[in-house]
């Protein structure tokens, strides 16, 4: 069932929105790379360069792949994904309080990032099949479905993460899943939980974690301690002004003061650099995205195509709005990259992965019915 | 049917609940996009100001002090390289962290480090955490340096005497510029942790020798390493000064006073040229420079000797017999007394209930002025202070300069006591007793002086009546234009007595020292005219009895006075010799002074090839 059509126009405008994107980030990530790396070492833009090209080729292989095969093995892929998790927590490498990460070598794989994807194929594959219009199966059943990864994520902790699987399964249920009645019921009976779940939530948090949250809330009471991160990173993008400080000049990333600037925070470095008018053109090339995306979505040929395209929606979509809202400090400090632009290779991959079953869903519309 | 109706209904609701996914996530992104314009737009001056003070730190640039020399030349003050430790409070990451790696490496208490942190009120500007690190310990902390961000070792330039403790009072020393000093309209400008001079002449012509400071702006990452120069205003150094004090009696003068505490000061009588200020004990104005432990400066301000204490003007003691030159002039001036005037001293002398004694048992017979001068008669000059009374001896003592400044340009001078019946009922709020005229008339009693006071007198003795203010410094040396500016002698005006009273006076203080009580300073090389003291301390009249002086304990012991000036024909040099607590002036102070005056005579000739113009 290969699809052998040429690219036609729209599918060139997402890719080029896309790539426009990749590469703003790889010139942020450019600017911050120290100017002399030691001896031996690769400088970071050309590391990312590199994940770009590995996530060109996992671009290719989720169009030339039929979602309906990948879907057909959802359930294997995501058992797969939670040995992983599991075997992360026992064997992965260690970084500031985290086990997130398996370590080959030079290279460094977050599963947590691909989890994200494989969740959401379960999702789209369970409320495409499901034909009953019951409370538990429109619910709870997909929030079993959902739990082990989300804990096993919590455990690492990473909390970011655990935040966008979240987020991925309530959009998911409320597109695929419930009727309006049935919404409102589930935010009030939510809203009246929330308090317990509160507790439970926070008590579970790390000491750092929790330190985060309530920095959010003032960053300035310790500008030197928690509230750091914030503080710099609200000065660095405020700095920016209308037109931006050009990559020279912009003195709170290239010196430092604004740690992460490659990762976390790469969206401050670009808004020092390029200022409100090169942001602007930033948020124009993510809202085309969006709108490109949720085409695809509205206009897939059957409802797993539809809630696979809504699926990676609001997965890129969340981590953009609280990545910049993190930086911009109207969010709290969570480690969430910003999709297509942070350093990472997992999350470049994967992100990149997710744009070609995108294209995946919109290849398929026209091709069978069965 | 339905099956397929409502499998298609629900891929329309599908779709519907897309849409509001999209919008709301195109809803978010105008969200972020107004908090970006408030942040960018409308504080982005605000953030721009805060980027900056992340980015640039201002180092200041500690100008050289000016040297210091004496009248022929040498160096007494300069400056030398020092490795001082500065902290910059908001680089630093960890506090305790940070105090603990301190008291490890150099051993500077964690306490003392906690304390200036919580002190330090602006968090960018730089405070000196210690001064004087030894190479070692420089290098330990350079060491150290990545983990111990925000502090930083600079190369400064430290004061340094030359002489060590050698002429420290007058010199004095210089510190850090307090909190309390930065408001004062005199070190207005100053940065924290300025040096400024603290006493002596470096407090005098601070103004002279601090310069102006430079500053560098520099460019610093998030560790607070420097990265580049941004902008430089070169410091300018202080000028330099040259006094007029004489290294080589200097050192004499110090060396003759040894372990006794005393003072020694030499004018030129011609103008007033100090050229010798020795007070014991002295301190080493180099440790005190040094920027002093609170451990330090208990112990030198507990110290009973008191080290800091200039003597040659701050110390007030009772002139004792030198006094009897001005009674003697008040005798000539009045009209109830004469040289002529004789009186039959026989030991003792009564005034009402009181027997006041002759230093000399048995009494010295019959005396005129001129022999009781030169004697040192007490019974004589009991009987001149009964007739004149108080206020016409304190008139005549005025005149000389006592009771008052004279003006030196040194900080902190004292003025001692001319008493009076008005200032007696003005400070004791008591009557005058007649018996209390009879002991001020040999220098006894509330009467005290400096020795500096002294030596102006006994100058304007020797000059026939003309009082010098001393001076310390001759000229200045402009860094910037190196112009020499001279400072001009200043004369306060004469002494307005007869002629006739001054050569009676110094025929007698020749013969003091010829043949009267200060024979131990006659001298084979030059003559020397002068009259010896010996000061009673309060407590000695209970042990006036004894007349062993060895077995008075010393504290109880006289104070010995010699003044004295030489060539007798023609005065160059005029001493005052102060020796606490040893006894006869003519004793212990008058063979100090002869040794001075020699050493001086030995070389006068090339003292006065040095013309202070040749000297730059």
């Amino acid at each position: 069932m290969i699809d052998t059509r040429s690219p036609d126009s729209f599918e060139w405008r997402f890719v080029l929105v896309a790539l426009g994107i990749l590469a703003l980030g790889v010139i942020s990530i450019y600017s911050v790379s120290p100017s002399t790396t030691p001896k031996g070492q690769t400088p970071l833009y050309a590391k990312q360069l590199t994940w770009i090209l590995i996530g060109l080729v996992a671009f290719l292989a989720a169009i030339a792949i039929d979602y309906h095969t990948l879907a057909r093995h959802a359930y294997l892929l995501y058992g797969l994904t939670l040995i992983l998790l599991a075997l992360v927590l026992v064997m992965g490498r260690t970084t500031r309080g985290a086990q997130r990460w398996f370590a080959v070598g030079p290279l460094v794989f977050q599963p947590s990032e691909v989890a994200k994807l494989v969740l959401i194929l379960v999702l789209a594959k369970y409320f495409a099949d499901v034909q009953r219009f019951g409370w538990i199966q429109r619910v709870i059943v997909p929030g079993l479905l959902t739990l082990p990864g989300l804990l096993l994520i919590l455990k690492q902790p990473d909390l970011g993460t655990a935040m966008s699987f979240t987020f991925i399964f309530v959009t998911m249920v409320l597109v695929g899943g419930l009727h309006a009645k049935a919404l409102g019921l589930g935010v009030l009976f939510t809203s009246m939980l929330f308090p317990f779940a509160w507790e439970l939530i926070w008590s579970s948090l790390h000491d750092y974690q929790r330190e985060r949250i309530l920095t959010f809330w003032d960053p300035t009471t310790d500008p030197g301690g928690r509230g750091y991160h914030a503080l710099q990173s609200q000065i660095a993008i405020g700095s920016g002004g209308l037109l931006g400080k050009g990559l020279d000049e912009a003195t709170q990333s290239r010196l430092k003061f604004l740690p992460e600037g490659h990762t976390d925070f790469v969206f401050a470095v670009f808004a020092e650099q390029w200022g409100f008018i090169g942001v602007l053109v930033l948020f124009v090339l993510f809202a085309v995205l969006i709108f490109l995306a949720s085409e695809i979505a509205f206009k897939a040929k059957d409802p797993l195509g539809l809630l696979l395209a809504t699926g990676i929606l609001s997965m890129v979509g969340f981590c953009l709005m609280v990545n910049v809202g993190m930086t911009m400090g109207i969010f709290p400090i969570v480690g969430i990259p910003l999709p297509l632009m942070s350093y990472g290779g997992t999350t470049t991959v994967t992100s990149m992965a997710a744009l070609g079953l995108l294209l995946n869903v919109k290849r398929r519309r026209l091709t069978l019915f069965y | 049917m339905s099956k397929f109706t409502t499998q298609h209904e629900d891929f329309r609701n599908l779709q519907r609940r897309l849409l509001y996914l999209r919008t709301g996530l195109l809803f978010c992104l105008l969200l972020l996009s107004a908090r970006l314009w408030y942040l960018q737009v409308v504080k982005g001056t605000y953030y721009h100001e805060l980027a900056e003070q992340n980015r640039v730190r201002t180092v200041d640039l500690k100008p050289a002090r000016g040297l210091i020399f004496d009248r022929h030349g040498e160096l007494l003050a300069n400056n030398v390289p020092s490795f001082n430790l500065y902290l910059t409070v908001e680089d630093i990451r960890d506090r305790d962290g940070m105090a603990a790696a301190l008291e490890e490496l150099i051993g500077l208490p964690r306490a003392e480090t906690m304390k200036r942190l919580i002190q330090q009120a602006k968090s960018y500007v730089p405070i000196l955490l210690k001064s004087g690190l030894t190479l070692r310990e420089a290098a330990l902390l350079e060491g150290h340096r990545l983990e111990l961000t925000g502090l930083r070792v600079q190369a400064e330039s430290q004061r340094n005497y030359v002489h060590g403790p050698l002429g420290s009072h007058l010199l004095g020393y210089v510190g850090e510029v307090s909190p309390e000093q930065q408001e004062e309209p005199d070190f207005a400008g100053l940065v924290q942790g300025s040096i400024i001079g603290k006493a002596g002449v470096e407090k005098t012509y601070d103004r002279m020798l601090r310069g102006k400071p430079g500053e560098k702006t520099i460019e610093v990452d998030a560790r607070g390493n420097e990265l580049k120069t941004v902008a430089v205003v070169e410091q300018t150094p202080g000028d330099d000064l040259y006094l007029s004090l004489d290294l080589r009696l200097q050192r004499l003068a110090e060396s003759l006073l040894g372990a006794e505490s005393g003072a020694i000061v030499a004018l030129d009588p011609r103008n007033g040229d100090v050229l010798v200020m020795a007070s014991s004990p002295a301190y080493d104005p180099n440790v005190l420079s040094r920027g002093l432990t609170p451990a330090l400066w208990e112990q030198i301000a507990s110290d009973t000797s008191h080290p800091l204490t200039n003597r040659a003007l701050q110390g007030q003691y009772p002139p004792g017999s030198t006094f009897k030159i001005m009674v003697a002039s008040a005798a000539l001036e009045s009209d109830k007394w004469s040289a002529d005037t004789k009186v039959r001293c026989t030991g003792a002398f009564s005034s009402g209930r009181h027997v006041f004694k002759d230093w000399k048992r048995g009494g010295h017979g019959v005396m005129d002025l001129y022999n009781a001068l030169v004697q040192s008669c007490d019974v004589y000059f009991y009987n001149v202070g009964q007739r004149l009374g108080i206020d016409t001896i304190a008139e005549t003592a005025r005149l000389f300069g006592l009771g008052q400044p004279t003006g030196i340009d040194l900080p902190s001078e004292r003025v001692g006591v001319v008493p009076s019946i008005e200032w007696k009922q003005r400070v004791r709020k008591e009557p005058w007793y007649p018996g209390e005229t009879i002991s001020t008339a040999i220098g006894q009693g509330y009467i005290t002086v400096t020795p500096l006071q002294m030596a102006v007198a006994i100058g304007a003795v020797s000059n026939g009546g003309t009082l010098h203010r001393p001076r310390l410094v001759r000229a200045v040396r402009e860094r910037a234009t190196g112009r020499v500016q001279e400072y001009p002698s200043v004369d306060r005006g004469p002494v307005p007595l007869q002629e006739g009273t001054f050569h009676l006076l110094q025929d007698a203080l020749r013969e003091v020292v010829l043949h009267g009580t200060g024979g131990r300073a006659r001298s084979r090389s030059i003559s020397i005219a002068g009259k010896t003291g010996t000061a009673q301390t309060v407590a000695a009249r209970v042990t006036q009895l004894s007349t062993d002086e060895e077995a008075i304990p010393k504290q109880f012991r006289d104070h010995a006075w010699f003044v004295a000036y030489a060539p007798a024909e023609e005065p160059q040099i005029a001493v005052a010799v102060l020796v606490e607590n040893t006894g006869h002036g003519g004793t212990y102070a008058a063979p100090i002074a002869k040794a001075l005056i020699e050493e001086y005579w030995k070389d006068s000739d090339v003292d006065d090839r040095h013309q202070i113009a040749g000297q730059f």
